[in-house]
């Protein structure tokens, strides 16, 4: 029972999955929208890192750290722009969003 | 042996840890399941000998994106009931999505297998034994990768500011404190010698001084310009 690539890559698969499903089902939520996004990342991450291990490359390693910081980036500036949507609409429902269209 | 159980133990919690991220009723709950998530893939990242990413992976998101979250969440009022209305309507869209996608994923793995090439087209070989993860993460970042690490900096400012000016409020309504006008001030404010003993009771009671001489001190622009046009 030793732990090889393919361990990491279903629970990395399985994680990606439920990040999608996650945006399915949660379509009016703008927040759990970006808490899925952020395990979609995660999964991403997990596959990086468990390349990186088996190949004995640490270039995946760097990659992933790009990939977090990229991730709190956007986790920033979405849950600003949540804060002012709800400032101006008093609710969070992303179907309303459609009228910011320019 | 025991790596593996661990390996089964943590994957086993953020799967159904992540399961309760999106099907939670409750977005604090959540928040919280994302929490457990994080740690428990940092535990991944640990079994699969990647310390610092661990490391960094609970220090920014578990104490500053998921906090962040934790703030939005608690901070917006939001009715919570209502943005979950059409939850079984998507639920069977979603599912047929995901099962076809993770279907797709296994098919892939079951037919793939490292190229033989794949030993000498490493970038960035691992260092052996002594070096430990960190250091050689370090040696790796601050040379071949010092742009790709200075763009990182800029896109995470470029956050910070686009984060602050998206919020950043400016209430006409509130009076702040101008201290430039409140020095300039001279005509209005005097010094004033109160007899010893006295008090205020013979002196009458003080008002502070009309605003007039604050507001004609806090434009002189607009009386330069006149001035300049005068000439």
């Amino acid at each position: 029972m030793v732990i090889g690539l393919a361990h990491y890559l279903i629970v990395a698969a399985i994680l990606l999955v439920l990040g999608i499903f996650g945006i399915f089902l949660n379509r009016k939520n703008v927040i759990v929208i970006l808490m899925s996004i952020e395990l979609i990342l995660l999964s991403v991450n997990l596959n990086l890192v468990a390349f990186s291990a088996w190949l004995n490359d640490l270039a995946g390693q760097v990659f992933a750290m790009f990939v977090l910081t990229v991730a709190a980036a956007e986790a920033a500036i979405g849950l600003a722009i949540v804060v002012i949507y709800f400032r101006n609409r008093g609710s969070i429902e992303v179907e309303g969003i459609s009228t910011l269209r320019g | 042996m025991i790596a593996a159980a661990a390996f089964y133990l943590f994957a086993a919690i953020l799967i159904a840890s992540a399961v309760m991220v999106v099907t939670a009723r409750n977005p604090v709950h959540s928040v919280l399941f994302l929490i457990l998530a994080f740690f428990n893939a940092a535990a991944l990242f640990l079994i699969a000998g990647a310390e610092f990413l661990a490391m960094i992976l609970v220090i920014v998101y578990v104490g500053a994106v998921a906090v962040l979250f934790l703030f939005v969440v608690m901070m917006l009022d939001i009715d919570f009931a209502r943005l979950r209305e059409g939850f079984q309507r998507y639920a069977p869209i979603g599912a047929i999505v995901g099962g076809i996608l993770f279907l797709e994923l296994v098919l892939v793995l079951g037919a793939w297998t490292f190229a033989d090439q794949a030993e000498a087209l490493r970038i960035a070989p691992t260092p052996p034994s002594p070096v430990t993860n960190t250091e050689a993460l370090g040696l790796l970042l601050y040379t071949d990768y010092i742009y790709l690490f200075q763009a990182a900096g800029l896109i995470l400012l470029v956050a910070m500011i686009g984060a602050i000016v998206l919020t950043l409020r400016g209430r006409p309504a509130m009076r702040r404190q101008n201290i430039a006008v409140q020095i300039a001030r001279s005509g209005s404010v005097a010094a004033e010698k109160v007899p010893v003993g006295a008090g205020i009771r013979e002196l009458g009671i003080r008002r502070p001084p009309p605003p007039e001489e604050t507001r004609r001190l806090a434009e002189p622009a607009h009386g330069e310009a006149d001035h300049g046009e005068r000439h």
